[in-house]
C-alpha cells in the first residue's frame, strides 16, 4: 500500500516536472471563445524514440555521435539506454523500448521467432579480439580462436597460477560469443569450462571492468575491438588473436513488434533503422573513431553482406 | 615505488579536471549535477512528508506487532538500491501494473525509486527520535489542548536536531545511489533536461565503462562537494 502511495505521489511530481520536454497543450482550460492561431503555428509535438542498446555501441560514443544528426533531420528526441544484450532483450520483451540494438545473432533469431522483434537490419560489424598479457604464457599468438581457447583451457587446468581466462559471465553479447567459440571448439560450456577450475574467472560485469580485471590478473579475455581500443592506454594487455570467421561481431537494429505492443513508436523506429543503413550514415559509421584510434571501430554493413554472411536485403533494403 | 603509484595518477588528473569542469561551467556537467540535486531533493521532500507523520503515528500509538513493524523498518535501512530499482522497474514497465503512467526511463520514476529508498530511514529515525522524547513534554503539549497537527509540529520541533540528522542521512543515501537510478532511469542523455535521466552517479558508471577514469574521479569529486555544501547548509539551519 505504501508503494502505491509513493507511486501516486511521485506521479504527481512527474506530472508537474517530468514531462517538461514535451509540449503540453492545455486547450481545455484556455479560453475557447477566441480563435486559436497559436495552434496552427505551434510546432508539432516532439516525438520520442526510446532505444535499448548494447554497451559497446554506446560507450564508444558512436550513438551519441549519430543521435543529433537524426534528431535534427526528423525533429525527434532520441533516448538511448545502454544495457547488456541480455537486459536489452528483456526490455524488448516488455515493450519498454521502441528499438533494440544488439549483437547476438542466435538470441536475436529467438527473439524474432517469439514475435517480439521485427524488421532487423545489420548496421555495422567488426571483430572480437582475444587479448592477453604481452608475455603470452599460453603461447596463443596467431592461433585460430578455437585453438587458442583450447590451449588456454589446457594450460590453465595444468597451471592456473600463470594461465587464466576472464569471462564477462553476464549473458552479454560478448559472453554469448565466448560460449559460441567454446562450443565450436568442441567443449560443453557448462561442464568443461564454467567452474572447471581456478583458471576460469567469471567477472559478471561490463567489458571495461572485465578488461581491467584481466589486466590486473595477467589473464586472457575476449573483447570487442572498440572497448579494447578505448582501454588500451590504461591496461597491460595486447591483441593476440584477431583472425577467424567466428570472431565476426555483427551489430543489428530491430523494431519491437508494434503488433504485440501497440504503444511503441513504430514510425520513428522504422525511420531510425533506415537512417542507420542509409549511405551517408554508413559512411559516418565507417569513419567513426579513426581520428582518435587510428583505425575504425566499426565497419559499415553496406556492401559487406557477403563478408557478414547475411542477405543483401538485411543490410541495405530500407524498411518499407 | 613510483611505479606502484602510477595507478593512482587518474586521481590527480581527476582533481584538475573537476576544477576545470566546475570553473568552466561545463553545460553537460551542470545539467547532470542539477538533475541529481532536483531528483534527490524531490525524493527527500516527498519521503519526509510521508515519513515524519508516519513515524509519529507509529511512535505515539500502541498496536499489536509494533515492535515487529519497527524492526522491519530498521531492517529496510539496508535494502540494496538495486533491489529497489528492480521492484520499481517491474511496477513501472509497460507490462507492469503502473505501466500506463509512462514513468520508466524518466526522472519521475527515479524520484519514486529514491523516495522508497529514503522512506524507511526517515520513518525509522523519526521513531527513534520520538522515543527519546521526555514524556512530560508530550503530556504538557497535550494538556495545553493542542490539535493533532499542533501536537505533531510541537513534538517535531522538540526533536528537530535528530530529524535534521535523519534527513541529512536520507539525502546522502539518495544522492549517492546508483543501482536504482540506472535500472529505472536508464542513464539517458538527450537534448532536453527532463528527457534525460543521467545523474552524477550513473555518469560515473558510464565514464568508468568508457575507460575515462579521470572524468569519473572528477564527477565523484563534484558529488562529494555537493554533499559537503548541503550538509554545511543544514548545519547552519540547525544552529539557528
Amino acid at each position: 500500500m505504501l508503494l502505491a502511495v509513493v507511486m501516486v505521489a511521485a506521479a504527481i511530481v512527474a506530472g508537474c516536472t517530468g514531462t517538461g520536454g514535451e509540449t503540453t497543450p492545455a486547450p481545455t482550460t484556455a479560453p475557447a471563445e477566441t480563435t486559436t492561431p497559436t495552434e496552427t503555428t505551434a510546432p508539432a509535438e516532439t516525438q520520442t524514440l526510446l532505444i535499448a542498446t548494447t554497451t559497446s555501441l554506446y560507450d564508444t560514443g558512436l550513438l551519441d555521435y549519430i543521435r543529433p544528426m537524426f534528431e535534427d533531420e526528423y525533429g525527434a528526441e532520441v533516448k538511448i539506454t545502454a544495457k547488456g544484450t541480455g537486459q536489452s532483450l528483456e526490455l524488448g520483451r516488455g515493450g519498454d523500448v521502441d528499438v533494440m540494438m544488439v549483437h547476438d545473432r542466435a538470441r536475436e533469431d529467438e527473439f524474432i521467432d517469439e514475435g517480439y522483434g521485427v524488421n532487423r537490419r545489420v548496421i555495422a560489424y567488426n571483430y572480437f579480439v582475444i587479448v592477453g598479457p604481452e608475455s603470452d604464457p599460453a603461447g596463443i599468438k596467431g592461433m585460430d580462436p578455437e585453438e587458442a581457447f583450447l590451449t588456454i583451457r589446457e594450460m590453465g587446468l595444468a597451471d592456473p597460477e600463470s594461465v587464466k581466462f576472464v569471462s564477462r559471465g553476464d549473458d552479454s553479447g560478448t559472453h554469448g560469443k565466448e560460449k559460441a567459440i567454446w562450443t565450436s571448439a568442441g567443449m560443453d560450456y557448462t561442464t568443461d569450462v564454467q567452474g572447471s577450475g581456478d583458471w576460469y574467472i567469471e567477472a559478471g560485469t561490463g567489458m571495461g571492468s572485465t578488461l581491467v580485471l584481466a589486466s590486473e590478473k595477467e589473464a586472457y579475455t575476449l573483447s570487442d575491438i572498440g572497448t579494447f581500443l578505448a582501454y588500451k592506454g590504461d591496461i597491460q594487455l595486447v591483441t593476440l588473436v584477431d583472425k577467424g570467421d567466428i570472431l565476426l561481431n555483427i551489430y543489428s537494429a530491430m523494431q519491437i513488434s508494434p503488433d504485440r505492443f501497440p504503444e511503441v513508436n513504430s514510425t520513428l523506429a522504422k525511420e531510425w533503422i533506415n537512417f542507420l543503413i542509409s549511405p551517408e550514415i554508413q559512411d559516418e559509421i565507417g569513419n567513426f573513431g579513426v581520428a582518435e584510434y587510428g583505425e575504425p571501430l566499426f565497419f559499415p554493413s553496406r556492401g559487406a553482406w557477403e563478408t557478414i554472411g547475411v542477405t543483401q536485403a538485411e543490410c541495405e533494403d530500407p524498411i518499407p | 615505488m613510483v611505479d606502484s603509484l602510477s595507478g593512482l595518477e587518474p586521481i590527480g588528473e581527476g582533481l584538475v579536471q573537476a576544477f576545470y569542469l566546475i570553473v568552466s561551467l561545463d553545460p553537460t556537467i551542470i545539467d547532470i549535477t542539477l538533475r541529481s540535486l532536483l531528483i534527490t531533493f524531490s525524493a527527500v521532500i516527498i519521503g519526509s512528508l510521508i515519513s515524519l507523520p508516519l513515524g509519529a503515528l507509529i511512535s505515539f500509538n500502541d498496536f499489536p506487532g509494533k515492535k515487529t513493524v519497527i524492526n522491519l523498518i530498521q531492517t529496510l535501512y539496508a535494502i540494496p538500491t538495486v533491489v529497489v530499482g528492480l521492484v520499481v522497474f517491474m511496477f513501472l514497465r509497460r507490462i507492469g501494473p503502473f505501466g500506463f503512467l509512462d514513468l520508466l526511463f524518466t526522472p519521475g520514476g527515479m524520484i519514486i525509486g529514491q523516495t522508497i529508498l529514503v522512506l524507511p530511514i526517515i520513518t525509522g529515525l523519526t521513531i527513534s527520535a520520538l522515543s527519546g522524547l521526555d514524556t512530560t513534554i508530550r503530556d504538557t503539549i497535550i494538556s495545553l489542548g493542542a490539535t493533532s497537527l499542533q501536537f505533531f509540529l510541537s513534538v517535531m520541533k522538540e526533536v528537530r536536531f535528530a530529524i535534521f540528522a535523519a534527513i541529512a542521512l536520507a539525502f546522502g543515501r539518495a544522492i549517492s545511489e546508483v543501482g536504482a537510478a540506472i535500472i529505472i532511469g536508464g542513464n539517458i542523455q538527450t537534448g532536453t533536461f527532463w528527457g534525460s535521466t543521467r545523474i552524477l552517479t550513473t555518469a560515473i558508471t558510464l565514464e568508468t565503462g568508457k575507460g575515462d577514469i579521470a572524468l569519473s574521479i572528477a564527477l565523484g569529486i563534484i558529488l562529494l562537494c555537493i554533499a559537503l555544501i548541503v550538509n554545511s547548509l543544514m548545519t547552519i539551519v540547525q544552529q539557528r
